[in-house]
């Protein structure tokens, strides 16, 4: 058959690894609504920002549990350093959203790129242990130095228009949705990128068989040390961009319910395909403001049954929902249904 | 003569007290068709994973062309070219066979770090894949996820996935294990074309295969290398009846 028309096979074998790459319109279609929810729900701006925030963070931990299997009970620990440095460094007076970003994503890739090499040995038991237990001294050391953190009193401080312009705040709360929106959407489109590339496929492969990984030549472990630190810059970044937008830092930031409730988010939406993170933080915040608003004592028992109900009704099958969603629409997708 | 393309010189692996590999020293030559034998429990897979890096000898080093690469780690093995295939397989089972060429393939080429180019548009990465494909006979399977395969598919996967990294030794753990009948021909086609260059080592039970294959057989016993020889050697060395071979195996 391939010797007949071996351009047969080579174009089958090519529209096949470039099957993720091109931007399909459910895609599209999903950062137009983002964009219009935002226009559309001024008064909505806070939790909108809120979303997205957590929505970056849940992508951050997807990018070592999704894609390399990586898992983490301290990824709070890199948000909560973001969001320290970015707050520091405006209460220093230098006010530049955008440098405040970048630091409070380079400070968190540092710690990222310093703690890689504990998760390289043992199982996923000690991985959960040695990411908590990491997060719980940076929250310690944040408490304790509060010469420089404010301590148990947080930071106060105000912050400059993004790029100079777009004031963000309290009187600009849809430009501070936009702003997490901008920064989300680069970052996204990179980590798509990331996931498709040859270096995507290494840590898929890492995730799949580590031992065979390495049977390939792959060096598993600069693997996991160069994921790790990416998601620790992207939860950085994450950290950021809520100590920007809401101008306040407390310690509640490196709690280990961040750490649990993004990897909650990421589990409802789905780990793998990037767009786990986003649905499921939605899914989890909304849930939580009209639950809340229903019954202001009792949220937390209800949350907690409706997470029960959807993990038992199968995590898989709300992950698997959008993808096939997408897949539904994806005229390759089409074409293999009809063959 | 060339150095061997790899070579054991007194390799030794205690674990505790018991004596996995004592004091084993053999050389595959480069192109080889050689065989490794021995009953269950003789310390195959002990050698494997000691020349493979997997775990590091007691005593002795293992030699690639005449490098020193006792110290190394497997994926630098595998970098400077000896590769294996694993007896029970080792794939990647969500990811299709297409996918799983082309990491290895980038891999080697050294584009594994590449975080931007897609795989699927590099032309030089692109014919490859297919060209292995081809050669192993998964081209209608290219966009399956590999647990969905055939078992037979799945071995010759495996070798095809050990071919990708170029190797100039391949260890061949047991090919055809567990191959159902119909399929066998297929992992017996694939073996007889590997490329001529490559020196390959073939740990195997099946003793069909072993005679058809190999040029040379290594037999190991309790850890040690009993003796080593053509197949006719082999096969008349009255020793290696007696351990292994039994009283009616080609006889």
């Amino acid at each position: 058959m391939s010797a007949a028309n071996p351009s047969a096979t080579r174009r089958r074998l090519a529209a096949h690894l470039n099957r993720r790459a091109r931007w399909r319109w459910p895609e599209i279609l999903f950062w137009l609504a983002i964009l219009a929810v935002i226009f559309a729900a001024p008064s909505r701006a806070a939790i909108i920002n809120e979303v997205l925030i957590a929505g970056l963070f849940a992508l951050s931990l997807d990018l070592i549990l999704g894609l390399a299997g990586i898992v983490s009970l301290g990824h709070a620990a890199f948000f909560g350093l973001g969001a320290y440095a970015a707050a520091i460094l405006a209460s220093k007076g230098f006010a530049d959203p955008t440098l405040g970003l970048v630091l409070g994503a380079a400070v968190a890739a540092v710690a990222g790129l310093a703690t890689a090499p504990l998760l390289l040995r043992g199982a996923d038991l000690t991985r959960l242990m040695v990411t908590l237990g990491v997060s719980l001294m940076l929250g310690e050391l944040a408490n304790r130095n509060g010469w420089l953190t404010g301590g148990a009193d947080g930071l106060n401080f105000s912050i400059a228009p993004v790029l100079g312009l777009f004031p963000i705040g309290f009187t600009g709360q849809r430009n501070a949705a936009l702003y997490s929106f901008a920064v989300l959407f680069i970052l996204f489109t990179i980590a798509r990128r990331l996931a498709q590339s040859p270096f995507g496929l290494a840590l898929a492969a890492i995730r799949e068989n580590r031992l065979r990984a390495g049977a390939l030549g792959i060096d598993t472990s600069r693997r996991i040390i160069a994921i790790y630190t990416l998601a620790a810059a992207y939860a950085g970044a994450a950290g950021a961009l809520l100590a920007q937008t809401t101008q306040i830092v407390s310690l509640d930031l490196f709690d280990f319910h961040r750490s649990a409730d993004v990897m909650l988010m990421l589990i409802i939406g789905g780990a793998g395909y990037l767009y786990g993170g986003l649905i499921g933080a939605a899914a989890f915040i909304v849930l939580r403001d009209v639950i809340s608003a229903a019954t202001p004592e009792y949220w937390e028992f209800w949350i907690g049954l409706a997470l029960v109900i959807l993990v038992l009704a199968g995590r898989e099958r709300i992950g698997e929902a959008p993808r096939r969603l997408i897949a539904l629409f994806s005229p390759r997708a089409a074409r293999r249904g009809v063959a | 003569m060339s150095a061997p393309a790899l070579e054991a010189r007194g390799l030794k692996r205690n674990f505790g007290a018991l004596i996995a590999t004592d004091d084993v020293s053999f050389a595959v030559q480069p192109g080889a068709r050689q065989a490794l034998i021995g009953p269950n429990g003789a310390g195959k897979t002990t050698l494997i994973n000691l020349l493979t890096g997997v775990i590091r000898p007691t005593a002795g080093q293992v030699l690639l062309r005449g490098r020193d690469v006792t110290g190394l780690p497997s994926s630098a093995r595998v970098r400077m070219g000896l590769t294996r295939t694993f007896q029970i397989n080792q794939l990647f089972p969500d990811l299709t066979p297409a996918e799983s060429l082309g990491l290895a393939i980038s891999e080697r080429n050294g584009f594994g770090a590449d975080f931007w180019r897609v795989a699927g548009n590099q032309p030089a990465i692109v014919a490859e894949i297919e060209d292995l494909l081809t050669r192993f006979g998964l081209e209608a399977e290219l966009d399956q996820p590999t647990r969905k395969l055939a078992y037979g598919k799945q071995r010759l996967l495996e070798i095809a996935l050990a071919l990708a990294a170029r190797p100039r030794v391949l260890l061949l753990d047991e090919p055809a294990a567990g191959v159902p009948e119909e399929e066998r021909q297929d992992i017996l086609a694939a073996l007889a074309a590997l490329p001529a260059d490559v020196a390959i080592l073939l740990i195997e039970h099946d003793m069909d295969l072993v005679f058809s294959f190999a040029s040379r057989i290594s037999v190991l016993v309790a850890g040690r290398l009993l003796t080593e020889g053509a197949p006719e050697e082999i096969a008349a060395d009255e020793r290696v009846r007696a351990v292994y071979l039994g009283e009616d195996a080609h006889g």
